[in-house]
Protein backbone atom coordinates (compact mmCIF):
# COMPACT_ATOMS: atom_id res chain seq x y z
CA UNK A 1 0.00 0.00 0.00
CA UNK A 2 1.62 3.51 -1.24
CA UNK A 3 -0.63 5.24 1.28
CA UNK A 4 -1.06 4.06 5.05
CA UNK A 5 -2.11 7.06 7.02
CA UNK A 6 -5.31 8.72 7.61
CA UNK A 7 -3.15 11.81 7.48
CA UNK A 8 -2.03 11.07 4.04
CA UNK A 9 -5.49 11.63 2.68
CA UNK A 10 -6.74 14.33 5.01
CA UNK A 11 -3.83 16.62 4.99
CA UNK A 12 -1.10 17.96 4.62
CA UNK A 13 -1.44 21.17 5.52
CA UNK A 14 -0.55 23.22 3.56
CA UNK A 15 0.21 26.23 1.29
CA UNK A 16 -1.48 25.99 -1.97
CA UNK A 17 -2.61 25.40 -5.01
CA UNK A 18 -1.36 22.14 -5.90
CA UNK A 19 -0.76 18.59 -3.48
CA UNK A 20 1.34 17.01 -6.05
CA UNK A 21 2.92 20.12 -7.84
CA UNK A 22 3.67 22.28 -4.74
CA UNK A 23 3.62 20.78 -1.03
CA UNK A 24 4.70 17.16 -2.79
CA UNK A 25 7.48 19.54 -4.96
CA UNK A 26 8.47 20.99 -1.60
CA UNK A 27 8.91 17.69 0.11
CA UNK A 28 11.34 16.21 -2.42
CA UNK A 29 13.26 19.30 -2.09
CA UNK A 30 13.58 19.14 1.55
CA UNK A 31 14.76 15.61 1.30
CA UNK A 32 17.36 16.89 -1.13
CA UNK A 33 18.11 19.29 1.52
CA UNK A 34 18.04 16.89 4.34
CA UNK A 35 20.27 14.48 2.56
CA UNK A 36 22.92 17.29 1.48
CA UNK A 37 22.77 18.00 5.41
CA UNK A 38 23.08 22.03 4.68
CA UNK A 39 22.23 24.85 2.50
CA UNK A 40 23.82 24.58 -0.96
CA UNK A 41 25.32 27.30 -2.86
CA UNK A 42 23.84 26.45 -6.39
CA UNK A 43 20.48 23.84 -7.33
CA UNK A 44 19.76 23.08 -10.42
CA UNK A 45 16.44 21.47 -10.81
CA UNK A 46 14.72 20.24 -13.85
CA UNK A 47 11.10 19.31 -14.10
CA UNK A 48 9.63 16.33 -16.65
CA UNK A 49 6.31 15.64 -17.74
CA UNK A 50 3.07 17.95 -15.77
CA UNK A 51 5.40 19.19 -13.87
CA UNK A 52 7.32 20.75 -16.69
CA UNK A 53 3.87 21.45 -18.41
CA UNK A 54 2.21 23.52 -15.54
CA UNK A 55 4.96 24.25 -12.89
CA UNK A 56 4.33 27.94 -13.11
CA UNK A 57 0.64 27.62 -12.53
CA UNK A 58 1.34 25.52 -9.43
CA UNK A 59 4.07 27.13 -8.11
CA UNK A 60 6.18 24.06 -8.47
CA UNK A 61 9.41 26.15 -9.11
CA UNK A 62 8.88 28.11 -5.73
CA UNK A 63 7.70 25.21 -3.54
CA UNK A 64 11.03 22.90 -4.57
CA UNK A 65 12.72 26.00 -3.57
CA UNK A 66 11.22 26.43 -0.60
CA UNK A 67 12.26 22.49 0.07
CA UNK A 68 15.41 23.24 -0.35
CA UNK A 69 15.43 26.11 1.87
CA UNK A 70 14.17 23.59 4.66
CA UNK A 71 10.75 24.87 4.55
CA UNK A 72 7.71 22.71 5.32
CA UNK A 73 4.80 22.23 3.14
CA UNK A 74 2.92 24.97 5.34
CA UNK A 75 5.59 27.55 5.81
CA UNK A 76 4.16 31.02 4.15
CA UNK A 77 7.49 31.68 3.25
CA UNK A 78 6.96 29.49 0.16
CA UNK A 79 5.68 31.83 -2.18
CA UNK A 80 8.52 34.04 -1.68
CA UNK A 81 10.95 31.23 -1.80
CA UNK A 82 13.20 32.57 -4.93
CA UNK A 83 13.73 36.08 -3.70
CA UNK A 84 14.43 34.30 0.06
CA UNK A 85 17.30 32.29 -1.92
CA UNK A 86 18.86 34.88 -3.80
CA UNK A 87 19.07 37.17 -0.83
CA UNK A 88 20.49 33.89 1.30
CA UNK A 89 23.15 33.77 -2.13
CA UNK A 90 21.83 30.41 -2.82
CA UNK A 91 22.09 30.05 -7.06
CA UNK A 92 19.08 28.52 -8.51
CA UNK A 93 18.46 27.55 -11.93
CA UNK A 94 15.64 25.53 -13.93
CA UNK A 95 15.24 23.28 -17.02
CA UNK A 96 12.54 22.24 -18.77
CA UNK A 97 12.96 18.57 -19.48
CA UNK A 98 10.60 16.55 -22.74
CA UNK A 99 12.48 13.78 -21.79
CA UNK A 100 9.10 11.54 -20.70
CA UNK A 101 9.69 9.97 -17.69
CA UNK A 102 7.86 6.85 -15.96
CA UNK A 103 5.90 9.17 -13.98
CA UNK A 104 4.39 12.65 -14.90
CA UNK A 105 5.78 14.30 -11.48
CA UNK A 106 9.60 13.79 -12.10
CA UNK A 107 11.64 16.29 -10.55
CA UNK A 108 15.57 15.98 -10.67
CA UNK A 109 17.12 18.46 -8.48
CA UNK A 110 21.32 19.16 -8.27
CA UNK A 111 22.82 20.71 -5.13
CA UNK A 112 26.46 22.11 -5.07
CA UNK A 113 28.62 23.92 -2.44
CA UNK A 114 32.75 24.00 -2.72
CA UNK A 115 33.19 20.41 -1.45
CA UNK A 116 30.11 18.16 -2.17
CA UNK A 117 27.50 17.85 -4.40
CA UNK A 118 24.14 15.65 -5.03
CA UNK A 119 21.50 14.25 -7.12
CA UNK A 120 18.15 13.67 -6.50
CA UNK A 121 15.24 12.52 -8.27
CA UNK A 122 12.13 12.37 -7.04
CA UNK A 123 8.40 11.94 -8.34
CA UNK A 124 5.30 13.38 -6.85
CA UNK A 125 2.11 10.58 -6.86
CA UNK A 126 -0.81 12.51 -5.47
CA UNK A 127 -2.00 14.40 -2.72
CA UNK A 128 1.48 15.38 -1.34
CA UNK A 129 2.59 11.98 -1.36
CA UNK A 130 6.33 11.27 -2.73
CA UNK A 131 8.72 8.83 -3.30
CA UNK A 132 12.91 9.46 -4.31
CA UNK A 133 13.42 7.29 -6.90
CA UNK A 134 17.24 8.07 -7.49
CA UNK A 135 20.11 9.54 -5.73
CA UNK A 136 23.75 10.05 -7.12
CA UNK A 137 22.89 8.43 -10.28
CA UNK A 138 21.93 5.14 -7.90
CA UNK A 139 18.50 3.74 -8.26
CA UNK A 140 16.65 3.63 -5.37
CA UNK A 141 13.82 0.82 -6.08
CA UNK A 142 11.71 1.00 -3.12
CA UNK A 143 8.30 -0.12 -3.50
CA UNK A 144 6.96 2.34 -1.02
CA UNK A 145 4.80 -0.22 0.40
CA UNK A 146 6.78 -0.96 3.07
CA UNK A 147 8.60 1.71 5.75
CA UNK A 148 12.36 2.20 4.67
CA UNK A 149 15.06 3.90 5.40
CA UNK A 150 18.33 5.38 3.77
CA UNK A 151 21.57 4.96 5.56
CA UNK A 152 24.78 7.34 4.38
CA UNK A 153 28.26 5.27 5.44
CA UNK A 154 31.52 5.35 4.95
CA UNK A 155 32.49 2.02 2.75
CA UNK A 156 34.12 -0.05 5.71
CA UNK A 157 34.36 -3.43 6.51
CA UNK A 158 31.20 -4.58 9.70
CA UNK A 159 29.71 -1.69 8.64
CA UNK A 160 26.04 -3.53 7.20
CA UNK A 161 26.26 -6.21 10.27
CA UNK A 162 26.29 -3.25 12.94
CA UNK A 163 23.19 -2.07 11.54
CA UNK A 164 21.29 -5.00 10.81
CA UNK A 165 22.14 -5.89 14.59
CA UNK A 166 20.82 -2.39 15.35
CA UNK A 167 17.09 -3.31 13.70
CA UNK A 168 17.64 -7.19 15.30
CA UNK A 169 17.94 -5.80 18.13
CA UNK A 170 14.77 -4.22 18.08
CA UNK A 171 12.73 -7.54 16.49
CA UNK A 172 12.70 -5.14 13.40
CA UNK A 173 12.83 -7.69 10.34
CA UNK A 174 14.35 -6.38 6.86
CA UNK A 175 12.62 -7.08 3.89
CA UNK A 176 14.82 -6.07 1.10
CA UNK A 177 18.20 -4.24 1.43
CA UNK A 178 20.30 -2.72 -1.19
CA UNK A 179 23.87 -1.39 -0.92
CA UNK A 180 26.04 0.63 -3.19
CA UNK A 181 29.46 2.44 -3.29
CA UNK A 182 30.81 5.02 -5.99
CA UNK A 183 34.49 4.53 -5.20
CA UNK A 184 36.09 1.65 -2.56
CA UNK A 185 36.71 2.96 0.69
CA UNK A 186 34.28 6.18 -0.35
CA UNK A 187 30.88 7.44 1.50
CA UNK A 188 28.24 4.63 0.43
CA UNK A 189 24.54 4.14 0.77
CA UNK A 190 22.32 1.47 2.06
CA UNK A 191 18.83 1.35 1.10
CA UNK A 192 16.69 -1.10 3.62
CA UNK A 193 13.08 -1.67 3.95
CA UNK A 194 11.04 -3.00 6.82
CA UNK A 195 8.37 -4.88 8.34
CA UNK A 196 7.80 -2.77 10.77
CA UNK A 197 7.23 0.99 11.42
CA UNK A 198 11.46 2.47 12.89
CA UNK A 199 10.84 4.86 15.41
CA UNK A 200 13.47 7.32 16.22
CA UNK A 201 14.91 6.02 18.63
CA UNK A 202 16.05 3.73 16.50
CA UNK A 203 17.21 6.31 13.96
CA UNK A 204 19.30 7.73 16.55
CA UNK A 205 20.75 4.15 17.48
CA UNK A 206 21.87 3.46 13.73
CA UNK A 207 23.46 7.16 13.07
CA UNK A 208 25.17 6.81 16.23
CA UNK A 209 27.06 4.14 14.88
CA UNK A 210 30.63 4.12 14.20
CA UNK A 211 31.42 5.43 10.28
CA UNK A 212 27.34 6.35 9.54
CA UNK A 213 26.96 10.07 9.11
CA UNK A 214 23.59 10.09 8.34
CA UNK A 215 19.97 7.97 8.40
CA UNK A 216 17.13 9.24 7.12
CA UNK A 217 13.20 8.09 6.87
CA UNK A 218 12.34 7.26 3.37
CA UNK A 219 9.25 5.73 3.78
CA UNK A 220 6.54 6.36 6.48
CA UNK B 1 -6.85 -3.36 8.42
CA UNK B 2 -8.63 -3.23 5.30
CA UNK B 3 -8.37 -3.37 1.62
CA UNK B 4 -11.19 -1.87 0.09
CA UNK B 5 -14.73 -0.82 0.92
CA UNK B 6 -16.19 -4.23 1.21
CA UNK B 7 -13.62 -4.55 4.29
CA UNK B 8 -13.98 -1.17 5.12
CA UNK B 9 -17.94 -2.16 5.45
CA UNK B 10 -17.80 -5.72 7.00
CA UNK B 11 -15.06 -4.92 9.92
CA UNK B 12 -17.59 -1.68 11.34
CA UNK B 13 -20.54 -3.45 11.01
CA UNK B 14 -19.37 -6.62 12.57
CA UNK B 15 -17.61 -4.50 15.29
CA UNK B 16 -21.05 -2.37 15.40
CA UNK B 17 -18.41 0.50 15.44
CA UNK B 18 -18.60 3.88 12.55
CA UNK B 19 -16.15 3.90 9.67
CA UNK B 20 -14.32 6.79 11.77
CA UNK B 21 -13.72 4.20 14.34
CA UNK B 22 -12.14 1.98 11.82
CA UNK B 23 -9.88 4.39 10.74
CA UNK B 24 -8.52 5.69 14.09
CA UNK B 25 -7.60 2.11 15.16
CA UNK B 26 -6.20 1.47 12.05
CA UNK B 27 -4.27 5.03 12.56
CA UNK B 28 -3.02 3.96 16.23
CA UNK B 29 -1.52 0.26 14.88
CA UNK B 30 -0.11 2.31 11.76
CA UNK B 31 1.69 5.06 13.68
CA UNK B 32 2.23 3.79 17.16
CA UNK B 33 0.57 7.20 18.10
CA UNK B 34 -2.17 7.20 21.06
CA UNK B 35 -5.63 7.56 19.96
CA UNK B 36 -5.62 11.13 22.27
CA UNK B 37 -2.28 12.09 19.59
CA UNK B 38 -4.46 11.19 16.71
CA UNK B 39 -7.77 12.93 17.39
CA UNK B 40 -5.37 16.03 18.11
CA UNK B 41 -3.69 15.95 14.74
CA UNK B 42 -6.59 16.33 13.02
CA UNK B 43 -8.52 18.43 15.05
CA UNK B 44 -5.75 20.88 13.96
CA UNK B 45 -6.64 19.83 10.43
CA UNK B 46 -10.20 20.52 10.95
CA UNK B 47 -8.87 23.91 12.18
CA UNK B 48 -7.22 24.71 9.38
CA UNK B 49 -9.74 24.02 7.19
CA UNK B 50 -12.25 26.64 9.49
CA UNK B 51 -10.03 29.27 9.00
CA UNK B 52 -9.85 28.87 4.98
CA UNK B 53 -13.43 28.89 4.69
CA UNK B 54 -13.84 31.86 6.94
CA UNK B 55 -11.20 33.39 4.66
CA UNK B 56 -12.76 32.55 1.99
CA UNK B 57 -15.72 34.02 2.70
CA UNK B 58 -14.71 37.48 3.68
CA UNK B 59 -13.46 37.19 -0.20
CA UNK B 60 -10.19 36.64 -1.59
CA UNK B 61 -8.45 36.96 -4.89
CA UNK B 62 -5.84 35.00 -6.89
CA UNK B 63 -2.65 36.79 -8.05
CA UNK B 64 -3.69 36.22 -11.66
CA UNK B 65 -7.23 37.77 -10.36
CA UNK B 66 -8.82 34.07 -12.48
CA UNK B 67 -10.62 33.14 -8.99
CA UNK B 68 -11.68 35.14 -6.07
CA UNK B 69 -15.28 36.29 -4.81
CA UNK B 70 -17.47 33.71 -5.50
CA UNK B 71 -18.39 32.43 -1.85
CA UNK B 72 -19.31 36.03 -1.65
CA UNK B 73 -21.64 36.01 -4.27
CA UNK B 74 -23.21 32.99 -2.91
CA UNK B 75 -23.89 33.36 0.34
CA UNK B 76 -25.11 37.12 -0.68
CA UNK B 77 -27.75 35.57 -3.13
CA UNK B 78 -28.72 33.37 -0.08
CA UNK B 79 -29.24 35.68 2.20
CA UNK B 80 -31.55 37.09 -0.09
CA UNK B 81 -34.28 34.33 -0.14
CA UNK B 82 -34.33 34.43 -3.51
CA UNK B 83 -32.05 30.65 -3.73
CA UNK B 84 -34.02 27.88 -5.51
CA UNK B 85 -32.23 24.81 -4.37
CA UNK B 86 -31.62 24.18 -0.71
CA UNK B 87 -30.07 26.71 1.39
CA UNK B 88 -27.66 23.75 3.04
CA UNK B 89 -26.65 22.81 -0.41
CA UNK B 90 -25.94 26.38 -1.49
CA UNK B 91 -24.19 26.78 1.50
CA UNK B 92 -21.67 23.67 1.28
CA UNK B 93 -21.33 24.79 -2.81
CA UNK B 94 -19.98 28.40 -1.19
CA UNK B 95 -17.97 26.82 1.49
CA UNK B 96 -16.00 24.49 -0.87
CA UNK B 97 -15.89 27.33 -3.29
CA UNK B 98 -14.24 29.24 -0.59
CA UNK B 99 -11.82 27.02 0.50
CA UNK B 100 -10.67 26.78 -3.43
CA UNK B 101 -10.07 30.31 -3.62
CA UNK B 102 -7.70 30.27 -0.59
CA UNK B 103 -5.74 27.28 -2.21
CA UNK B 104 -5.62 29.22 -5.35
CA UNK B 105 -4.58 32.27 -3.84
CA UNK B 106 -1.44 30.21 -2.36
CA UNK B 107 -3.30 30.67 1.14
CA UNK B 108 -3.29 27.93 3.73
CA UNK B 109 -5.44 25.05 3.13
CA UNK B 110 -5.61 21.12 4.30
CA UNK B 111 -5.44 18.64 1.83
CA UNK B 112 -8.22 16.78 1.18
CA UNK B 113 -7.33 14.24 -0.48
CA UNK B 114 -5.44 17.26 -2.43
CA UNK B 115 -5.36 20.35 -2.22
CA UNK B 116 -7.27 21.00 -5.90
CA UNK B 117 -10.11 19.28 -4.29
CA UNK B 118 -9.53 20.69 -1.04
CA UNK B 119 -13.06 22.45 -0.77
CA UNK B 120 -15.47 19.35 -1.24
CA UNK B 121 -14.62 17.54 2.49
CA UNK B 122 -14.88 20.84 4.39
CA UNK B 123 -17.49 22.90 2.31
CA UNK B 124 -19.93 20.06 2.91
CA UNK B 125 -19.11 19.52 6.81
CA UNK B 126 -19.69 22.96 7.36
CA UNK B 127 -22.82 22.94 6.19
CA UNK B 128 -24.08 19.91 7.24
CA UNK B 129 -22.95 21.49 10.59
CA UNK B 130 -25.76 23.77 10.52
CA UNK B 131 -28.56 21.27 10.07
CA UNK B 132 -26.95 18.41 12.14
CA UNK B 133 -25.44 20.46 14.72
CA UNK B 134 -22.07 17.99 15.44
CA UNK B 135 -19.66 17.90 18.50
CA UNK B 136 -16.20 19.12 17.87
CA UNK B 137 -15.88 15.01 17.97
CA UNK B 138 -17.98 14.33 15.51
CA UNK B 139 -16.80 16.76 13.66
CA UNK B 140 -13.20 15.20 13.70
CA UNK B 141 -15.25 11.54 13.06
CA UNK B 142 -16.79 13.12 9.86
CA UNK B 143 -13.32 13.46 8.63
CA UNK B 144 -11.40 9.74 9.53
CA UNK B 145 -14.58 8.95 7.68
CA UNK B 146 -13.95 10.95 4.96
CA UNK B 147 -9.91 9.39 5.24
CA UNK B 148 -10.92 5.71 5.32
CA UNK B 149 -12.44 5.81 1.91
CA UNK B 150 -10.24 8.34 0.24
CA UNK B 151 -7.75 5.96 1.67
CA UNK B 152 -9.04 3.00 -0.33
CA UNK B 153 -9.53 5.06 -3.56
CA UNK B 154 -5.71 6.52 -3.55
CA UNK B 155 -4.51 2.50 -2.86
CA UNK B 156 -6.32 0.89 -5.17
CA UNK B 157 -7.03 3.41 -7.71
CA UNK B 158 -5.58 7.15 -8.15
CA UNK B 159 -5.85 10.64 -6.08
CA UNK B 160 -3.68 12.44 -8.72
CA UNK B 161 -4.89 14.60 -11.43
CA UNK B 162 -1.84 13.73 -13.35
CA UNK B 163 -2.29 10.18 -13.35
CA UNK B 164 -6.11 9.83 -12.97
CA UNK B 165 -7.92 13.36 -14.08
CA UNK B 166 -10.18 15.45 -11.88
CA UNK B 167 -12.59 12.00 -11.12
CA UNK B 168 -9.43 10.65 -8.96
CA UNK B 169 -9.18 14.36 -7.82
CA UNK B 170 -12.86 16.02 -6.88
CA UNK B 171 -13.79 12.52 -7.56
CA UNK B 172 -12.60 11.08 -5.12
CA UNK B 173 -13.41 13.80 -2.85
CA UNK B 174 -16.75 14.06 -2.96
CA UNK B 175 -17.11 10.37 -2.95
CA UNK B 176 -15.29 10.54 0.27
CA UNK B 177 -17.45 13.25 1.51
CA UNK B 178 -20.90 11.65 0.93
CA UNK B 179 -19.86 8.28 2.76
CA UNK B 180 -18.71 10.64 5.61
CA UNK B 181 -22.42 12.98 5.31
CA UNK B 182 -24.51 9.77 5.50
CA UNK B 183 -22.45 8.68 9.00
CA UNK B 184 -22.75 11.86 10.40
CA UNK B 185 -26.31 12.11 9.59
CA UNK B 186 -27.17 8.58 11.76
CA UNK B 187 -26.82 6.10 8.35
CA UNK B 188 -24.66 2.82 8.15
CA UNK B 189 -21.84 1.99 7.06
CA UNK B 190 -23.14 0.05 4.26
CA UNK B 191 -25.17 3.45 3.60
CA UNK B 192 -21.72 5.45 3.29
CA UNK B 193 -20.38 2.99 0.88
CA UNK B 194 -23.82 3.27 -1.52
CA UNK B 195 -23.43 7.10 -1.02
CA UNK B 196 -19.59 6.76 -2.34
CA UNK B 197 -20.72 4.59 -4.93
CA UNK B 198 -23.23 6.87 -6.28
CA UNK B 199 -21.26 10.14 -5.95
CA UNK B 200 -18.07 8.96 -7.83
CA UNK B 201 -20.17 7.27 -10.60
CA UNK B 202 -21.44 10.60 -11.18
CA UNK B 203 -18.04 12.09 -11.77
CA UNK B 204 -16.40 8.97 -14.04
CA UNK B 205 -14.76 10.50 -16.78
CA UNK B 206 -14.05 13.75 -15.77
CA UNK B 207 -10.69 15.23 -16.73
CA UNK B 208 -7.92 17.48 -15.45
CA UNK B 209 -7.77 20.67 -18.01
CA UNK B 210 -6.62 23.30 -15.43
CA UNK B 211 -6.23 26.87 -17.71
CA UNK B 212 -2.99 28.21 -17.84
CA UNK B 213 -1.98 24.89 -15.42
CA UNK B 214 -3.88 27.05 -12.73
CA UNK B 215 -5.99 25.18 -10.07
CA UNK B 216 -8.26 27.70 -10.51
CA UNK B 217 -10.58 27.30 -13.80
CA UNK B 218 -12.06 25.07 -13.47
CA UNK B 219 -11.33 23.96 -10.44
CA UNK B 220 -12.76 25.81 -8.16
CA UNK B 221 -16.11 25.27 -9.62
CA UNK B 222 -15.52 21.80 -9.70
CA UNK B 223 -15.30 21.41 -6.00
CA UNK B 224 -18.83 23.63 -6.25
CA UNK B 225 -20.56 20.33 -7.89
CA UNK B 226 -18.67 17.98 -6.16
CA UNK B 227 -20.25 19.21 -3.05
CA UNK B 228 -23.49 19.34 -4.29
CA UNK B 229 -23.17 15.84 -5.85
CA UNK B 230 -21.75 14.58 -2.54
CA UNK B 231 -25.07 15.62 -0.37
CA UNK B 232 -27.36 14.85 -3.47
CA UNK B 233 -25.93 11.13 -3.74
CA UNK B 234 -25.88 11.56 0.35
CA UNK B 235 -29.31 11.86 0.83
CA UNK B 236 -30.34 9.02 -2.21
CA UNK B 237 -28.47 6.80 0.20
CA UNK B 238 -29.92 7.54 3.17
CA UNK B 239 -33.70 7.48 1.15
CA UNK B 240 -32.16 3.79 0.98
CA UNK B 241 -31.36 3.72 -2.39
CA UNK B 242 -28.70 1.65 -3.86
CA UNK B 243 -26.26 1.43 -6.53
CA UNK B 244 -26.32 -1.57 -8.77
CA UNK B 245 -22.11 -1.77 -9.31
CA UNK B 246 -20.92 -2.11 -5.59
CA UNK B 247 -18.59 0.78 -4.73
CA UNK B 248 -15.06 -1.11 -4.94
CA UNK B 249 -16.23 -1.82 -8.36
CA UNK B 250 -16.57 1.78 -8.77
CA UNK B 251 -13.63 2.93 -7.79
CA UNK B 252 -11.84 0.01 -10.16
CA UNK B 253 -13.56 1.42 -13.01
CA UNK B 254 -12.20 4.73 -11.76
CA UNK B 255 -8.71 3.19 -12.11
CA UNK B 256 -9.20 2.09 -15.09
CA UNK B 257 -10.70 5.49 -17.31
CA UNK B 258 -7.59 6.91 -15.46
CA UNK B 259 -5.10 4.74 -17.30
CA UNK B 260 -6.78 5.20 -20.66
CA UNK B 261 -7.11 9.19 -20.34
CA UNK B 262 -4.89 10.93 -22.29
CA UNK B 263 -2.16 12.66 -21.29
CA UNK B 264 -3.65 15.99 -22.67
CA UNK B 265 -6.30 15.39 -20.20
CA UNK B 266 -4.63 14.93 -16.82
CA UNK B 267 -2.94 18.21 -15.65
CA UNK B 268 -0.72 19.21 -18.27
CA UNK B 269 -2.68 21.95 -19.79
CA UNK B 270 -3.02 20.98 -23.02
CA UNK B 271 -6.57 19.82 -23.86
CA UNK B 272 -10.09 20.12 -22.49
CA UNK B 273 -10.66 23.84 -21.01
CA UNK B 274 -6.83 24.48 -21.56
CA UNK B 275 -6.64 24.46 -24.73
CA UNK B 276 -10.09 26.66 -26.06
CA UNK B 277 -9.53 29.71 -27.60
CA UNK B 278 -10.51 32.03 -24.59
CA UNK B 279 -8.13 28.99 -22.11
CA UNK B 280 -5.42 30.01 -24.81
CA UNK B 281 -5.76 33.62 -24.50
CA UNK B 282 -5.75 33.22 -20.92
CA UNK B 283 -2.82 31.51 -20.29
CA UNK B 284 -0.90 33.75 -22.78
CA UNK B 285 -2.25 36.94 -20.96
CA UNK B 286 -0.87 35.48 -17.43
CA UNK B 287 2.65 34.14 -18.71
CA UNK B 288 2.98 35.95 -22.39
CA UNK B 289 5.04 33.42 -24.09
CA UNK B 290 3.13 30.61 -22.72
CA UNK B 291 1.59 28.83 -26.07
Amino acid sequence: MKYRSAFDIIGPVMIGPSSSHTAGAARIGRVARTLFGKQPKKAIISLYGSFAKTYRGHGTDVAVVGGILDFDTDDERIPASLTIAEEAGMEVSFTIEDTVTDHPNTVKIRLFDEDKELELVGISIGGGTIEITELNTFKLKLSGENPAILVVHNDVFGIISSVSTVLANHEINIGHMEVSRKEKGQMALMVIEVDQKIQGDVMKEIEGLENVSQVIRMVE
Amino acid sequence: MFRNVAELVELAESKNVKIAEIMILQEMEFSGLSREQIIEKMDRNLTVMEQAVERGLKGVQSVTGLTGGDAVLLQNYIKSGKALAGNLLLDAVSKAVATNEVNAAMGMICATPTAGSAGVVPGTLFAVKEKLNPTRAEMIEFLFTSAAFGFVVANNASISGAAGGCQAEVGSASGMAAAAIVELAGGTPSQAAEAMAITLKNMLGLVCDPVAGLVEVPCVKRNAMGASNAITAADMALAGITSRIPCDEVIDAMYKIGLTMPVALRETAEGGLAATPTGRKLAKEIFGSYK
